[in-house]
Protein backbone atom coordinates (compact mmCIF):
# COMPACT_ATOMS: atom_id res chain seq x y z
CA UNK A 1 0.00 0.00 0.00
CA UNK A 2 1.14 3.24 -1.22
CA UNK A 3 -0.25 7.29 0.60
CA UNK A 4 0.20 8.06 -2.88
CA UNK A 5 1.31 6.66 -6.59
CA UNK A 6 2.61 9.25 -9.43
CA UNK A 7 2.21 8.87 -12.35
CA UNK A 8 5.16 10.48 -14.52
CA UNK A 9 8.75 11.34 -13.10
CA UNK A 10 8.81 15.04 -15.46
CA UNK A 11 9.82 18.07 -13.05
CA UNK A 12 5.97 17.86 -11.73
CA UNK A 13 6.12 14.65 -10.81
CA UNK A 14 9.33 14.21 -9.42
CA UNK A 15 8.99 17.44 -7.58
CA UNK A 16 5.71 16.10 -5.89
CA UNK A 17 7.19 13.09 -4.93
CA UNK A 18 10.19 15.21 -2.93
CA UNK A 19 7.28 17.19 -1.31
CA UNK A 20 5.27 14.64 -0.29
CA UNK A 21 8.18 12.44 0.98
CA UNK A 22 9.15 15.19 3.21
CA UNK A 23 5.98 15.39 4.60
CA UNK A 24 6.68 11.71 5.28
CA UNK A 25 4.59 9.99 2.98
CA UNK A 26 5.47 6.62 1.29
CA UNK A 27 5.82 7.48 -2.38
CA UNK A 28 6.16 5.09 -5.41
CA UNK A 29 6.53 6.99 -8.92
CA UNK A 30 5.78 5.25 -12.23
CA UNK A 31 7.23 5.75 -15.15
CA UNK A 32 7.48 4.23 -19.06
CA UNK A 33 11.01 5.67 -19.93
CA UNK A 34 13.91 4.72 -18.90
CA UNK A 35 15.01 7.88 -17.89
CA UNK A 36 13.87 9.77 -14.36
CA UNK A 37 13.11 13.43 -15.89
CA UNK A 38 10.52 13.14 -18.54
CA UNK A 39 10.76 15.92 -21.06
CA UNK A 40 12.88 17.92 -18.57
CA UNK A 41 15.56 15.92 -19.59
CA UNK A 42 15.80 16.98 -23.23
CA UNK A 43 16.35 20.55 -22.29
CA UNK A 44 19.83 22.65 -22.97
CA UNK A 45 18.93 26.67 -23.74
CA UNK A 46 20.74 29.81 -22.08
CA UNK A 47 19.09 31.73 -19.53
CA UNK A 48 18.97 35.37 -19.74
CA UNK A 49 21.94 35.44 -16.87
CA UNK A 50 24.10 33.51 -19.06
CA UNK A 51 24.05 30.04 -17.34
CA UNK A 52 22.76 27.10 -19.20
CA UNK A 53 19.76 25.48 -18.04
CA UNK A 54 20.80 21.62 -18.63
CA UNK A 55 18.14 19.52 -18.43
CA UNK A 56 19.70 16.28 -18.01
CA UNK A 57 21.47 17.82 -14.80
CA UNK A 58 18.36 18.93 -13.32
CA UNK A 59 16.62 15.82 -13.37
CA UNK A 60 19.72 14.35 -11.80
CA UNK A 61 19.05 16.26 -8.85
CA UNK A 62 15.56 15.97 -8.22
CA UNK A 63 15.86 12.14 -9.02
CA UNK A 64 18.70 11.99 -6.19
CA UNK A 65 16.65 13.85 -3.93
CA UNK A 66 13.89 12.21 -4.68
CA UNK A 67 15.53 8.65 -3.98
CA UNK A 68 17.22 9.95 -0.72
CA UNK A 69 13.86 10.69 0.74
CA UNK A 70 12.95 7.30 0.27
CA UNK A 71 10.99 7.72 -2.54
CA UNK A 72 10.12 4.37 -4.73
CA UNK A 73 10.74 4.41 -8.60
CA UNK A 74 9.96 1.78 -11.08
CA UNK A 75 10.57 2.76 -14.45
CA UNK A 76 10.10 0.88 -17.72
CA UNK A 77 6.77 0.43 -16.52
CA UNK A 78 4.07 1.79 -18.76
CA UNK A 79 0.47 2.48 -16.97
CA UNK A 80 -2.59 1.27 -19.19
CA UNK A 81 -5.25 1.14 -16.81
CA UNK A 82 -6.57 2.77 -13.87
CA UNK A 83 -9.42 1.95 -12.02
CA UNK A 84 -11.30 3.41 -8.75
CA UNK A 85 -12.24 0.20 -6.46
CA UNK A 86 -14.39 1.07 -3.11
CA UNK A 87 -12.04 4.34 -1.73
CA UNK A 88 -8.91 2.57 -3.39
CA UNK A 89 -7.08 3.66 -6.80
CA UNK A 90 -6.07 0.87 -8.96
CA UNK A 91 -2.92 1.23 -11.05
CA UNK A 92 -2.61 -1.46 -13.59
CA UNK A 93 1.11 -1.47 -15.81
CA UNK A 94 3.32 -4.28 -17.60
CA UNK A 95 4.69 -5.41 -15.02
CA UNK A 96 2.77 -5.07 -11.61
CA UNK A 97 -0.58 -3.65 -10.59
CA UNK A 98 -0.71 -1.07 -7.66
CA UNK A 99 -3.00 0.11 -5.11
CA UNK A 100 -2.97 3.50 -3.27
CA UNK A 101 -5.60 5.93 -1.82
CA UNK A 102 -3.91 9.17 -3.76
CA UNK A 103 -3.26 9.32 -7.62
CA UNK A 104 -1.32 11.80 -8.92
CA UNK A 105 -0.98 11.93 -12.74
CA UNK A 106 1.41 13.50 -14.23
CA UNK A 107 2.12 12.36 -17.41
CA UNK A 108 2.96 15.50 -19.59
CA UNK A 109 2.67 16.41 -22.80
CA UNK A 110 2.36 15.22 -26.65
CA UNK A 111 3.45 16.42 -29.72
CA UNK A 112 0.50 16.63 -32.58
CA UNK A 113 1.49 15.35 -35.64
CA UNK A 114 1.19 17.25 -38.95
CA UNK A 115 0.36 14.65 -41.51
CA UNK A 116 2.26 15.92 -45.05
CA UNK A 117 2.62 13.92 -48.15
CA UNK A 118 5.79 11.61 -47.23
CA UNK A 119 5.77 12.13 -43.74
CA UNK A 120 5.64 8.16 -42.65
CA UNK A 121 9.37 8.00 -44.03
CA UNK A 122 12.07 6.29 -42.35
CA UNK A 123 13.75 9.48 -41.17
CA UNK A 124 10.98 11.61 -40.67
CA UNK A 125 10.69 12.23 -36.77
CA UNK A 126 8.90 14.88 -34.38
CA UNK A 127 10.88 18.04 -33.34
CA UNK A 128 10.97 16.15 -30.03
CA UNK A 129 11.94 13.17 -30.83
CA UNK A 130 15.43 15.02 -32.76
CA UNK A 131 16.21 16.78 -29.28
CA UNK A 132 15.81 13.64 -27.22
CA UNK A 133 18.01 12.06 -29.85
CA UNK A 134 20.89 14.69 -29.97
CA UNK A 135 20.96 16.09 -26.22
CA UNK A 136 19.72 12.79 -24.28
CA UNK A 137 21.57 9.87 -26.38
CA UNK A 138 24.15 12.00 -27.87
CA UNK A 139 23.20 10.35 -31.64
CA UNK A 140 22.72 12.84 -34.32
CA UNK A 141 19.30 12.63 -36.32
CA UNK A 142 21.20 13.27 -39.17
CA UNK A 143 23.56 15.14 -41.02
CA UNK A 144 21.41 17.65 -42.42
CA UNK A 145 17.80 17.98 -41.73
CA UNK A 146 14.78 20.80 -42.30
CA UNK A 147 12.02 21.62 -39.87
CA UNK A 148 8.42 22.06 -40.86
CA UNK A 149 6.41 24.47 -38.41
CA UNK A 150 8.05 27.47 -36.60
CA UNK A 151 7.16 28.01 -33.18
CA UNK A 152 8.63 28.78 -29.41
CA UNK A 153 9.97 24.69 -29.96
CA UNK A 154 11.27 24.09 -33.13
CA UNK A 155 13.22 26.98 -32.68
CA UNK A 156 14.47 26.64 -29.46
CA UNK A 157 15.57 22.52 -30.73
CA UNK A 158 16.56 23.60 -34.17
CA UNK A 159 19.66 26.21 -32.04
CA UNK A 160 20.03 23.22 -29.74
CA UNK A 161 21.01 20.99 -32.81
CA UNK A 162 22.99 23.74 -34.62
CA UNK A 163 24.95 23.37 -31.08
CA UNK A 164 25.78 19.62 -31.67
CA UNK A 165 26.98 20.22 -34.93
CA UNK A 166 23.77 19.13 -36.95
CA UNK A 167 23.19 20.97 -40.31
CA UNK A 168 19.44 22.50 -40.16
CA UNK A 169 18.77 23.70 -44.08
CA UNK A 170 16.03 25.75 -42.61
CA UNK A 171 12.50 26.21 -40.91
CA UNK A 172 9.81 26.15 -43.19
CA UNK A 173 6.09 26.14 -42.80
CA UNK A 174 3.81 23.09 -43.49
CA UNK A 175 1.52 23.19 -46.55
CA UNK A 176 -1.68 24.97 -45.97
CA UNK A 177 -4.51 22.20 -45.76
CA UNK A 178 -7.33 21.39 -43.26
CA UNK A 179 -4.95 20.35 -40.90
CA UNK A 180 -2.36 22.73 -40.80
CA UNK A 181 -4.35 25.67 -40.74
CA UNK A 182 -3.40 27.91 -38.45
CA UNK A 183 0.31 26.49 -38.09
CA UNK A 184 0.65 27.37 -42.19
CA UNK A 185 -0.59 31.05 -42.21
CA UNK A 186 2.11 33.08 -42.20
CA UNK A 187 0.52 36.14 -40.58
CA UNK A 188 -0.50 33.75 -37.35
CA UNK A 189 2.83 32.19 -37.43
CA UNK A 190 4.48 35.44 -37.44
CA UNK A 191 2.31 36.62 -34.55
CA UNK A 192 3.49 33.56 -32.23
CA UNK A 193 6.93 34.20 -33.17
CA UNK A 194 6.97 37.83 -32.03
CA UNK A 195 6.90 35.61 -28.25
CA UNK A 196 10.28 34.41 -29.08
CA UNK A 197 11.67 37.49 -30.02
CA UNK A 198 13.69 37.58 -27.12
CA UNK A 199 15.46 34.08 -27.92
CA UNK A 200 16.15 35.02 -31.34
CA UNK A 201 19.70 37.75 -31.66
CA UNK A 202 17.97 38.61 -35.55
CA UNK A 203 17.28 42.49 -35.49
CA UNK A 204 14.58 41.81 -37.74
CA UNK A 205 12.61 39.69 -35.63
CA UNK A 206 13.41 41.82 -32.67
CA UNK A 207 12.61 44.99 -34.21
CA UNK A 208 9.75 43.59 -35.29
CA UNK A 209 8.12 42.18 -31.79
CA UNK A 210 7.74 46.22 -30.71
CA UNK A 211 6.74 47.48 -33.92
CA UNK A 212 4.04 44.83 -35.14
CA UNK A 213 1.84 44.78 -31.98
CA UNK A 214 -1.35 45.37 -34.06
CA UNK A 215 -2.95 43.62 -37.16
CA UNK A 216 -1.97 46.13 -39.53
CA UNK A 217 1.76 46.05 -38.82
CA UNK A 218 1.84 42.13 -38.49
CA UNK A 219 0.14 42.15 -42.17
CA UNK A 220 3.13 44.56 -43.16
CA UNK A 221 5.32 42.70 -41.39
CA UNK A 222 4.90 39.56 -43.38
CA UNK A 223 5.04 41.46 -46.82
CA UNK A 224 8.14 42.61 -46.42
CA UNK A 225 9.22 39.63 -45.01
CA UNK A 226 12.35 39.04 -46.72
CA UNK A 227 11.16 36.41 -49.67
CA UNK A 228 15.24 34.30 -48.56
CA UNK A 229 13.60 34.40 -44.89
CA UNK A 230 15.54 35.54 -42.07
CA UNK A 231 17.88 34.12 -39.93
CA UNK A 232 17.77 33.05 -36.18
CA UNK A 233 21.50 31.35 -35.11
CA UNK A 234 22.36 31.41 -38.27
CA UNK A 235 19.45 29.28 -39.36
CA UNK A 236 17.06 30.88 -42.48
CA UNK A 237 13.95 30.85 -41.16
CA UNK A 238 10.99 30.72 -43.67
CA UNK A 239 7.32 32.43 -43.36
CA UNK A 240 7.31 32.85 -47.14
CA UNK A 241 8.17 29.27 -48.00
CA UNK A 242 5.66 25.91 -47.59
CA UNK A 243 7.13 22.23 -47.97
CA UNK A 244 4.71 20.51 -50.41
CA UNK A 245 6.32 16.72 -49.96
CA UNK A 246 8.91 15.18 -47.96
CA UNK A 247 10.12 12.23 -51.20
CA UNK A 248 12.84 9.03 -50.99
CA UNK A 249 12.56 6.15 -52.46
CA UNK A 250 12.62 4.23 -48.66
CA UNK A 251 14.15 6.38 -46.46
CA UNK A 252 14.06 10.64 -46.55
CA UNK A 253 16.14 12.17 -49.64
CA UNK A 254 14.91 15.49 -49.22
CA UNK A 255 11.70 17.59 -49.17
CA UNK A 256 10.33 20.03 -52.34
CA UNK A 257 9.36 23.71 -51.06
CA UNK A 258 7.62 26.03 -52.22
CA UNK A 259 7.24 29.69 -51.96
CA UNK A 260 3.64 30.73 -50.57
CA UNK A 261 1.71 34.10 -50.64
CA UNK A 262 0.82 36.06 -47.30
CA UNK A 263 -2.13 33.94 -46.89
CA UNK A 264 -0.39 30.77 -47.43
CA UNK A 265 -1.32 29.65 -50.75
CA UNK A 266 1.33 27.89 -52.82
CA UNK A 267 3.14 30.23 -56.04
CA UNK A 268 2.84 28.04 -58.86
CA UNK A 269 6.12 27.05 -60.90
CA UNK A 270 7.90 28.26 -57.10
CA UNK A 271 8.83 24.66 -56.48
CA UNK A 272 12.23 23.79 -55.51
CA UNK A 273 13.98 20.02 -53.93
CA UNK A 274 16.21 20.40 -50.67
CA UNK A 275 18.09 17.66 -50.48
CA UNK A 276 18.13 16.36 -46.94
CA UNK A 277 18.63 12.88 -44.85
CA UNK A 278 16.14 13.69 -41.52
CA UNK A 279 12.94 16.14 -41.73
CA UNK A 280 11.38 16.93 -38.26
CA UNK A 281 7.62 18.32 -37.70
CA UNK A 282 7.17 20.26 -34.98
CA UNK A 283 3.58 20.63 -35.08
CA UNK A 284 3.04 21.78 -31.05
CA UNK A 285 2.14 20.18 -27.86
CA UNK A 286 -1.06 18.99 -26.00
CA UNK A 287 -1.77 17.80 -22.56
CA UNK A 288 -1.33 13.67 -22.75
CA UNK A 289 -4.54 13.08 -20.60
CA UNK A 290 -6.11 9.80 -21.70
CA UNK A 291 -5.51 8.38 -17.95
CA UNK A 292 -7.40 10.87 -16.58
CA UNK A 293 -10.40 10.03 -19.05
CA UNK A 294 -10.56 7.09 -17.48
CA UNK A 295 -11.71 8.05 -14.08
CA UNK A 296 -14.84 10.28 -15.60
CA UNK A 297 -12.96 13.13 -14.52
CA UNK A 298 -14.85 15.94 -16.51
CA UNK A 299 -13.08 17.91 -19.59
CA UNK A 300 -12.98 21.22 -20.82
CA UNK A 301 -11.27 22.46 -24.19
CA UNK A 302 -9.30 25.68 -23.42
CA UNK A 303 -6.63 26.60 -26.65
CA UNK A 304 -4.72 28.63 -24.30
CA UNK A 305 -3.77 25.25 -22.33
CA UNK A 306 -3.19 23.21 -26.05
CA UNK A 307 -6.25 21.31 -26.03
CA UNK A 308 -8.66 19.52 -23.72
CA UNK A 309 -7.33 19.24 -20.20
CA UNK A 310 -8.68 17.78 -16.65
CA UNK A 311 -11.15 20.15 -14.37
CA UNK A 312 -8.56 21.39 -11.61
CA UNK A 313 -8.46 23.94 -9.13
CA UNK A 314 -5.53 25.97 -8.22
CA UNK A 315 -4.52 23.50 -5.57
CA UNK A 316 -4.14 21.17 -8.34
CA UNK A 317 -6.90 19.07 -7.18
CA UNK A 318 -9.78 17.33 -9.61
CA UNK A 319 -13.50 16.71 -8.40
CA UNK A 320 -12.61 13.17 -8.35
CA UNK A 321 -12.18 11.92 -5.02
CA UNK A 322 -8.24 11.31 -4.55
CA UNK A 323 -7.16 12.69 -8.17
CA UNK A 324 -4.60 14.97 -8.34
CA UNK A 325 -3.05 16.04 -11.38
CA UNK A 326 0.38 18.74 -12.05
CA UNK A 327 2.21 19.66 -15.01
CA UNK A 328 1.59 19.67 -18.57
CA UNK A 329 -1.44 17.54 -18.40
CA UNK A 330 -3.05 20.53 -17.04
CA UNK A 331 -2.16 22.89 -19.73
CA UNK A 332 1.11 23.26 -21.69
CA UNK A 333 3.97 24.90 -20.27
CA UNK A 334 7.69 25.00 -19.17
CA UNK A 335 9.23 22.77 -16.87
CA UNK A 336 9.68 25.25 -14.10
CA UNK A 337 6.09 25.54 -14.06
CA UNK A 338 5.43 22.09 -14.38
CA UNK A 339 7.50 21.83 -11.24
CA UNK A 340 6.07 24.35 -9.15
CA UNK A 341 2.83 22.49 -10.07
CA UNK A 342 4.44 18.95 -8.90
CA UNK A 343 5.51 21.09 -5.13
CA UNK A 344 1.39 22.65 -4.61
CA UNK A 345 0.20 18.66 -6.01
CA UNK A 346 2.56 17.23 -3.25
CA UNK A 347 1.31 19.44 -0.54
CA UNK A 348 -2.37 19.21 -1.49
CA UNK A 349 -1.93 15.50 -0.84
CA UNK A 350 -0.11 15.50 2.21
CA UNK A 351 -3.46 17.53 3.77
CA UNK A 352 -5.80 15.32 2.16
CA UNK A 353 -3.79 12.29 3.80
CA UNK A 354 -4.26 13.98 6.98
CA UNK A 355 -0.84 16.08 7.41
CA UNK A 356 -1.64 19.55 9.69
CA UNK A 357 -0.93 23.08 8.95
CA UNK A 358 -0.13 23.32 5.54
CA UNK A 359 -2.54 26.09 4.44
CA UNK A 360 -0.10 28.50 4.48
CA UNK A 361 2.09 26.23 2.35
CA UNK A 362 -0.58 25.39 0.15
CA UNK A 363 -0.95 29.85 -0.14
CA UNK A 364 2.71 30.35 -1.16
CA UNK A 365 3.12 27.26 -3.13
CA UNK A 366 0.23 28.31 -5.42
CA UNK A 367 1.97 32.18 -5.35
CA UNK A 368 5.23 30.43 -6.14
CA UNK A 369 3.52 29.28 -9.04
CA UNK A 370 1.91 32.21 -10.36
CA UNK A 371 4.96 34.27 -9.87
CA UNK A 372 6.71 31.27 -11.85
CA UNK A 373 4.92 31.33 -14.90
CA UNK A 374 5.03 35.69 -14.38
CA UNK A 375 8.70 35.42 -15.15
CA UNK A 376 8.46 32.09 -17.78
CA UNK A 377 11.63 32.49 -20.12
CA UNK A 378 9.55 30.48 -22.46
CA UNK A 379 5.97 30.76 -23.02
CA UNK A 380 4.26 28.22 -25.35
CA UNK A 381 0.72 30.15 -25.30
CA UNK A 382 0.78 33.94 -24.94
CA UNK A 383 -2.61 33.74 -23.45
CA UNK A 384 -1.49 31.02 -20.73
CA UNK A 385 -2.57 33.33 -17.59
CA UNK A 386 -6.43 33.71 -19.00
CA UNK A 387 -6.44 30.10 -19.71
CA UNK A 388 -5.67 29.23 -15.57
CA UNK A 389 -8.31 31.61 -15.00
CA UNK A 390 -10.74 30.02 -17.65
CA UNK A 391 -10.35 26.55 -15.89
CA UNK A 392 -10.82 28.07 -12.51
CA UNK A 393 -14.11 29.24 -13.68
CA UNK A 394 -15.19 25.98 -14.98
CA UNK A 395 -14.23 24.61 -11.74
CA UNK A 396 -15.88 27.51 -9.46
CA UNK A 397 -18.85 26.75 -11.81
CA UNK A 398 -18.82 23.16 -11.68
CA UNK A 399 -19.12 23.50 -7.56
CA UNK A 400 -22.23 25.11 -8.38
CA UNK A 401 -24.00 22.25 -8.84
CA UNK A 402 -22.08 19.30 -7.58
CA UNK A 403 -20.69 18.13 -4.17
CA UNK A 404 -17.01 18.11 -4.49
CA UNK A 405 -15.75 15.74 -1.35
CA UNK A 406 -12.60 17.79 -0.52
CA UNK A 407 -10.19 16.30 2.60
CA UNK B 1 30.74 9.83 -40.17
CA UNK B 2 29.74 8.89 -37.19
CA UNK B 3 26.12 10.27 -35.82
CA UNK B 4 27.37 9.98 -31.97
CA UNK B 5 28.04 13.57 -30.58
CA UNK B 6 31.33 12.71 -28.63
CA UNK B 7 32.28 16.14 -27.94
CA UNK B 8 29.29 18.74 -27.31
CA UNK B 9 30.19 22.40 -26.41
CA UNK B 10 27.60 22.35 -23.67
CA UNK B 11 27.39 18.76 -22.16
CA UNK B 12 30.85 18.08 -22.72
CA UNK B 13 32.38 14.31 -23.91
CA UNK B 14 30.34 11.62 -24.09
CA UNK B 15 30.89 9.80 -21.25
CA UNK B 16 32.35 6.00 -21.26
CA UNK B 17 29.85 3.16 -21.10
CA UNK B 18 29.97 -0.33 -21.87
CA UNK B 19 30.21 -1.33 -25.46
CA UNK B 20 27.42 -4.53 -26.59
CA UNK B 21 27.00 -6.23 -29.23
CA UNK B 22 23.78 -7.10 -30.56
CA UNK B 23 21.90 -8.33 -33.72
CA UNK B 24 19.72 -6.69 -35.79
CA UNK B 25 17.70 -8.75 -39.02
CA UNK B 26 20.81 -11.11 -38.46
CA UNK B 27 23.51 -8.94 -38.72
CA UNK B 28 25.79 -8.02 -36.05
CA UNK B 29 26.26 -4.28 -34.51
CA UNK B 30 28.18 -2.40 -31.39
CA UNK B 31 26.09 -0.28 -29.02
CA UNK B 32 26.10 1.23 -25.75
CA UNK B 33 25.01 -0.84 -22.96
CA UNK B 34 21.56 0.89 -21.68
CA UNK B 35 21.37 3.18 -24.12
CA UNK B 36 17.52 3.00 -25.85
CA UNK B 37 17.67 0.50 -28.97
CA UNK B 38 16.11 3.02 -31.34
CA UNK B 39 19.85 5.54 -30.36
CA UNK B 40 21.77 2.27 -31.17
CA UNK B 41 20.37 1.62 -34.46
CA UNK B 42 20.78 5.18 -35.62
CA UNK B 43 24.19 5.14 -34.49
CA UNK B 44 24.31 2.47 -36.60
CA UNK B 45 22.52 4.30 -39.18
CA UNK B 46 20.06 2.40 -39.39
CA UNK B 47 16.06 4.20 -39.60
CA UNK B 48 14.23 1.78 -41.48
CA UNK B 49 12.66 -0.11 -38.15
CA UNK B 50 9.97 -2.30 -39.89
CA UNK B 51 7.60 -2.67 -42.59
CA UNK B 52 3.98 -1.67 -42.37
CA UNK B 53 1.76 -4.74 -41.93
CA UNK B 54 -0.77 -4.06 -44.41
CA UNK B 55 1.42 -2.28 -47.47
CA UNK B 56 4.98 -2.72 -46.75
CA UNK B 57 6.03 0.76 -46.84
CA UNK B 58 9.01 1.14 -44.45
CA UNK B 59 8.32 3.18 -41.15
CA UNK B 60 11.35 4.09 -38.60
CA UNK B 61 10.96 6.43 -35.03
CA UNK B 62 8.26 9.40 -34.85
CA UNK B 63 7.97 10.16 -31.09
CA UNK B 64 11.16 8.87 -29.80
CA UNK B 65 9.44 9.06 -26.42
CA UNK B 66 7.12 6.41 -26.55
CA UNK B 67 3.50 7.41 -27.93
CA UNK B 68 3.27 6.41 -31.52
CA UNK B 69 4.49 2.92 -31.51
CA UNK B 70 6.20 3.33 -34.76
CA UNK B 71 9.08 1.78 -33.97
CA UNK B 72 7.83 -1.58 -32.65
CA UNK B 73 9.98 -4.54 -33.05
CA UNK B 74 10.59 -8.05 -31.96
CA UNK B 75 13.14 -8.36 -29.34
CA UNK B 76 14.32 -11.90 -28.52
CA UNK B 77 11.08 -13.24 -30.17
CA UNK B 78 8.62 -10.64 -28.32
CA UNK B 79 6.61 -9.19 -30.90
CA UNK B 80 5.63 -5.01 -30.94
CA UNK B 81 8.53 -3.91 -28.18
CA UNK B 82 8.78 -0.44 -28.79
CA UNK B 83 12.97 0.41 -29.54
CA UNK B 84 12.48 3.95 -28.27
CA UNK B 85 12.08 3.38 -24.84
CA UNK B 86 14.03 -0.04 -24.55
CA UNK B 87 17.78 -0.08 -23.09
CA UNK B 88 20.23 -1.95 -25.16
CA UNK B 89 21.52 -5.01 -23.47
CA UNK B 90 24.29 -7.58 -24.90
CA UNK B 91 23.04 -9.86 -26.94
CA UNK B 92 19.79 -8.90 -28.21
CA UNK B 93 18.03 -10.16 -31.09
CA UNK B 94 16.08 -7.77 -32.81
CA UNK B 95 14.13 -8.52 -35.82
CA UNK B 96 12.10 -6.07 -38.14
CA UNK B 97 8.26 -6.73 -38.41
CA UNK B 98 7.54 -7.01 -41.64
CA UNK B 99 4.29 -7.13 -44.17
CA UNK B 100 1.74 -9.64 -43.19
CA UNK B 101 0.02 -11.78 -45.55
CA UNK B 102 -3.31 -9.89 -45.09
CA UNK B 103 -6.41 -11.20 -47.06
CA UNK B 104 -7.32 -8.54 -49.49
CA UNK B 105 -10.11 -6.21 -48.17
CA UNK B 106 -12.02 -4.28 -50.31
CA UNK B 107 -12.52 -1.17 -47.65
CA UNK B 108 -10.92 1.68 -50.06
CA UNK B 109 -13.38 1.79 -52.20
CA UNK B 110 -16.62 2.42 -49.83
CA UNK B 111 -14.19 4.29 -47.52
CA UNK B 112 -12.82 6.98 -50.40
C1 LIG C 1 8.89 16.78 -27.08
C2 LIG C 1 8.80 17.86 -26.04
C3 LIG C 1 9.82 18.81 -25.95
C4 LIG C 1 9.75 19.82 -25.00
N1 LIG C 1 10.77 20.73 -24.90
C5 LIG C 1 10.70 21.73 -24.01
C6 LIG C 1 11.74 22.69 -23.90
O1 LIG C 1 12.73 22.65 -24.65
N2 LIG C 1 11.62 23.66 -22.94
C7 LIG C 1 10.54 23.72 -22.10
O2 LIG C 1 10.48 24.60 -21.23
N3 LIG C 1 9.55 22.83 -22.20
C8 LIG C 1 9.60 21.85 -23.13
N4 LIG C 1 8.57 20.95 -23.23
C9 LIG C 1 7.41 21.12 -22.36
C10 LIG C 1 7.52 20.11 -21.24
O3 LIG C 1 6.37 19.35 -21.33
C11 LIG C 1 7.68 20.77 -19.90
O4 LIG C 1 8.85 21.54 -19.88
C12 LIG C 1 7.81 19.77 -18.73
O5 LIG C 1 8.75 18.75 -19.01
C13 LIG C 1 6.50 19.16 -18.37
O6 LIG C 1 6.68 18.41 -17.21
P1 LIG C 1 5.68 17.29 -16.74
O7 LIG C 1 6.25 16.78 -15.46
O8 LIG C 1 4.31 17.81 -16.74
O9 LIG C 1 5.71 16.15 -17.86
P2 LIG C 1 6.92 15.36 -18.67
O10 LIG C 1 8.19 16.06 -18.39
O11 LIG C 1 6.42 15.26 -19.99
O12 LIG C 1 6.91 13.97 -17.93
C14 LIG C 1 5.85 13.06 -18.06
C15 LIG C 1 6.35 11.65 -17.81
O13 LIG C 1 5.22 10.78 -17.73
C16 LIG C 1 5.54 9.57 -18.33
N5 LIG C 1 4.29 8.92 -18.76
C17 LIG C 1 3.30 9.44 -19.52
N6 LIG C 1 2.30 8.56 -19.69
C18 LIG C 1 2.67 7.43 -19.02
C19 LIG C 1 2.05 6.15 -18.82
N7 LIG C 1 0.85 5.86 -19.34
N8 LIG C 1 2.72 5.23 -18.10
C20 LIG C 1 3.93 5.52 -17.55
N9 LIG C 1 4.55 6.71 -17.70
C21 LIG C 1 3.93 7.65 -18.42
C22 LIG C 1 6.44 9.93 -19.48
O14 LIG C 1 7.26 8.85 -19.84
C23 LIG C 1 7.23 11.11 -18.92
O15 LIG C 1 8.48 10.73 -18.41
C24 LIG C 1 8.63 19.90 -24.17
C25 LIG C 1 7.60 18.96 -24.27
C26 LIG C 1 7.69 17.93 -25.20
C27 LIG C 1 6.55 16.93 -25.31
S1 LIG D 1 9.07 6.24 -31.76
FE1 LIG D 1 7.07 6.63 -31.06
S2 LIG D 1 6.77 4.97 -29.71
FE2 LIG D 1 8.83 4.74 -30.26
Amino acid sequence: MNNVIIIGSGPAGLTAAITCAQKGLEVSVIDEYMKPGGRLLGQLYEQPDGSWWNGINESKKLFQQAVNLGVQFYLETPVFNIEKKDSLWVVYTDKETFQTTNLLLATGAAEAPVPIPGWTLPGVMSIGAAQIMTNVHRVKPGNRGLIIGINVLSSAIAMELKLAGVDIACLALPKNNQITHESAHPKKVLDSLLHVAHMAPSTFVKLGSKLMKNNFMKELGVTFYPRNGVKMWDIPIQLKKAVIEIYGEQEVEGVTIASISSKGEVIEGSEENIAVDFVCIAGGLYPLAELAALTGCPFHYIEELGGYVPLHNEQMMTPVEGLFVAGNITGIEGAKVAAAQGKIAGLSIAKRSGKHQLDEDLKDAVQQGADTRKNAYIQFHPEVDSGRRRIQEEWEEYLVNNTVQFF
Amino acid sequence: MTLRVTDHPILGKLEKKKAVTFTFNDKQYTGYEDESLAAALLANEIRTLRHHEESGSSRGIYCNIGHCFECRVSINGKQGVRACLTPLKGNMIVESHGKLPTPVRDWRSSDE
